[in-house]
């Protein structure tokens, strides 16, 4: 007396197995950028790819400005960041923070309509500041920013405040006597892990030491502890989370503190984070004394910056594309650098064969580096170098790095 | 003749409730009369109870208990006592061993001293049991080779709540009571110690555990498969072979060449069983005590390959001059 068929349910077990396994729809893209079988790659879901790279398209330049003519700062009052501009690029400058700042007083948002040099909103005092902010990134932070550069468009996209901004966060309610711990409660911050929830304030604010890894084999007075691993590993996956990557686009996961192991990019990030840290501390803590308590957290900080602010999701904001070097005013000198896009594009994979080249001769063929961030990664010699020897150069000559380019036109 | 050809238990064995044999003198006696369930019996014996608890057993439940109150009782603190939150977040939620900067003095209750106390009471209730486990194989006639195998993953746990955090000289070390903290727990000591992936003490106990598992089914397969040849009479068939074992050890030696027996199939699956845990604790006991990296402790002992690394970069440290 059988009940039911057990090969049909063997099947039915089988058939299930596969669906769940085996049809992940879309296949995910998978780009490889390290040296193969370390599982140094990064996983794009093609849907979720396309609505970022939807999600992510800059607005077009504002036209260029008619050259000459007299000065901002002869011919209007109080102007004290862009005074050497002319008159149409000044004007050109504000109609264009107007668009991307948005908000629906237009320059009125910022500006006392009567007279317009009044410094008597607090908008127009965080206005200046962070123009003054953006023109210290872009010039003074080229190995964070590169060439690429950041405009006020990169972190408000047409909003007055930023979307993905932080405050110091006290966290859920607790009982009164009870000890902070910081964390072990779901929070989005830290991708939904239990990890501490608030990894900004003391690293992306103050300056607390992020690597808690020994440099020795044997244990030689190292003594950070699980816990304050627990805090580097929460910000590091906010900053994987902000930028839509893997521990992998920076790291060699088999080590995260060996820098002779990690990629490039580590050393943006690097920067990154030290560029955020000012940010924080320079431009807009200090604007606690004049915003409102409607742009600030529930502790009295000001909304702050962090890797989201900028990226979004995406492994370069807006993808890369390069908005700055339209905007002379977004410079401290008023002189955008000057961007070979096609140079940019091709670098990588001539300076993968590069480093083949030279490892072999063990001389350094002139390269024509033209981006000023190759430079950075000249090769040196390294303790963990490899025997060139075993290693066909073949295998460097894919090309390499083929993240989501820029969306076209741009 | 019972049908073995499945995927399910298909014989149940019914008789009046058997209450076992008799106690020693001095036990207390046994809880509840037997009772009868066709969908355990699918299970395994479809008779449930009576239970022996003896005075082991009561306190340990007592101890056990007291643990998980003072655990959830902190849990719903931090959500400030809202059921709601207490349910939304539970997976999230954790009691925390103190800060280190408390070392090993007794930190106030709301700033760890509850889990040390927590850890206290769990730790007696586990051990309480660990002597029931004893108490009840001596008491049955039985060899106590359950109790040692019980013991040697008390062992490992307390390397990783209590030995290691004594080494180390702070509770603090110690992993916090809670679902997804104390699995972050794992992923952190991981990383803070430069990799456990090349600590040979962790690989060890993956391959028992792996084997563990592997075995398992190897030798549930191989007994079911013979049932048929008196596969059930397996521990008769240690000195007395028959068909069963016969056929059994066949498939085996015509499969790999080597076969275990019916004797030391049992003893490797004990031993790789207890293996997995005295090897994890090893691990856990060098971390940080005796081994600080254990990446660049592999590569100092060459055995964690190099790669090429395809784009050479320098450590910013060196290039702006070490301090942050």
């Amino acid at each position: 007396m059988k009940m039911f068929n057990p090969k049909l349910l063997t099947l039915a077990a089988l058939g299930l197995s596969a669906f769940v396994v085996g049809c992940e729809a879309p296949p995910p893209e998978v780009v490889q950028n390290g040296y193969r079988g370390l599982g140094m790659q990064q996983n794009y879901d093609p849907d979720r790819l396309q609505a970022s790279l939807d999600a992510n398209v800059p607005p077009d330049p504002i036209p260029a400005a008619q050259a000459g003519g007299p000065l901002a700062k002869d011919a209007y009052k109080n102007v004290q960041v862009l005074g050497d501009l002319t008159v149409n690029e000044f004007n050109r400058t504000m109609a264009a923070i107007t668009s991307w700042v948005g908000g629906e007083k237009g320059c009125f948002y910022c500006h006392n309509s009567a007279e317009w040099e009044l410094d008597d909103n607090y908008a127009k005092i965080a206005a200046r500041s962070m123009l003054q902010m953006t023109r210290d990134a872009n010039s003074n932070w080229t190995d964070h920013v590169a060439d690429t550069g950041v405009t006020c468009y990169t972190c408000h996209r047409g909003n007055p405040v930023p979307k993905k901004v932080w405050v110091t966060d006290p966290g859920p309610k607790r009982a009164s006597q009870l000890a902070p711990t910081g964390q072990n409660i779901a929070s989005s911050v830290v991708a939904y892990m239990s990890l501490p929830y608030d990894p900004f304030t003391p690293f992306l604010l103050g300056d607390n030491e992020i690597r808690i890894i020994g440099d020795t084999a044997l244990p030689t007075g190292n003594r950070k502890s699980i816990k304050q691993a627990e805090w580097t590993y929460g910000l590091m996956v906010h900053i994987s989370d902000s930028l839509g990557v893997n521990c992998t686009y920076c790291h060699n996961s088999r080590s995260f503190f060996a820098w002779d192991q990690s990629t490039p990019q580590r050393v943006t990030a690097w920067y990154a984070i030290r560029h955020v840290r000012s940010i924080n501390t320079d431009y807009v803590q200090p604007l606690g004394e004049v915003l409102p308590d409607t742009r600030k957290g529930p502790l009295g900080d000001p909304y702050k910056v962090s890797c989201k602010t900028c990226h979004q999701g995406a492994y370069k904001p807006l993808y890369g594309a390069k908005m700055a070097k339209d905007y002379p005013a977004l410079y401290e000198d008023n002189t955008p650098p000057v961007v070979e896009e096609a140079a940019a594009e091709a670098a990588p994979a001539e300076e993968s064969v590069a480093v083949v080249e030279e490892v072999v001769v063990e001389e350094a063929p002139a390269v024509e580096a033209e981006p000023a961030a190759e430079a950075e990664l000249q090769p040196v010699p390294v303790r963990m170098a490899p025997q060139p020897a075993q290693y066909p150069p073949s295998m460097y000559q894919r090309p390499m790095y083929q993240y989501p380019p820029a969306p076209a036109g741009r | 003749m019972a049908e073995y050809q499945n995927i399910f238990t298909r014989v149940q064995v019914r008789e009046p409730g058997y209450p076992g044999v008799e106690l020693p003198d001095g036990s207390l006696p046994r809880l509840g009369r037997p009772i009868f369930s066709y969908w355990i019996g699918k299970l395994g014996d479809a008779q449930i109870g009576p239970i022996y608890l003896g005075a082991y057993g009561i306190f340990a439940i007592i101890f056990g208990f007291i643990a998980i109150e003072i655990i959830g009782f902190q849990m719903a603190a931090s959500v400030s006592w809202s059921p709601i939150e207490f349910v939304k977040n539970f997976f999230w939620l954790a009691l925390e061993p103190p800060p280190p900067s408390y070392g090993l003095s007794i930190p106030p209750w709301n700033d760890g001293g509850a889990w040390l106390a927590a850890g206290f009471f769990l730790t007696t209730a586990i051990i309480l049991w660990w002597f029931r486990t004893y108490k009840r194989a001596v008491d049955l006639g039985m060899s106590t080779h359950l109790a040692w195998a019980f013991a040697a993953a008390i062992f490992f746990y307390l390397s990783l709540g209590f030995i290691r955090p004594i080494l180390m000289g702070s509770w603090g070390e110690a992993v916090p009571f809670g679902i997804f903290p104390h699995l972050d727990w794992t992923a952190a000591i991981s990383i803070r110690y430069g990799n456990f992936y090349y600590n040979p003490f962790h690989a060890l106990s993956i391959a028992f555990l792996y084997g563990s598992a592997v075995l398992f089914a190897m030798h549930g397969g191989t007994i079911l498969a013979t049932s048929r040849y008196g596969a059930d009479r397996e521990i008769d068939q240690i000195t007395d072979r028959g068909t069963a074992a016969e056929r059994a050890a066949l498939l085996w030696r015509w499969t790999m060449g080597f076969n275990a027996t019916m004797e030391s199939i049992h003893r490797w699956a004990w031993w790789f069983a207890v293996l997995t845990v005295i090897t994890a604790g090893l691990g856990i006991l060098l971390t940080g005590t005796v081994v600080e990296n254990w990446y660049l402790w592999a590569v100092k002992h060459s055995f964690a390959p190099s790669y090429p690394s395809e784009l050479t970069i320098q450590n910013p440290y060196a290039v702006t001059g070490g301090a942050q």
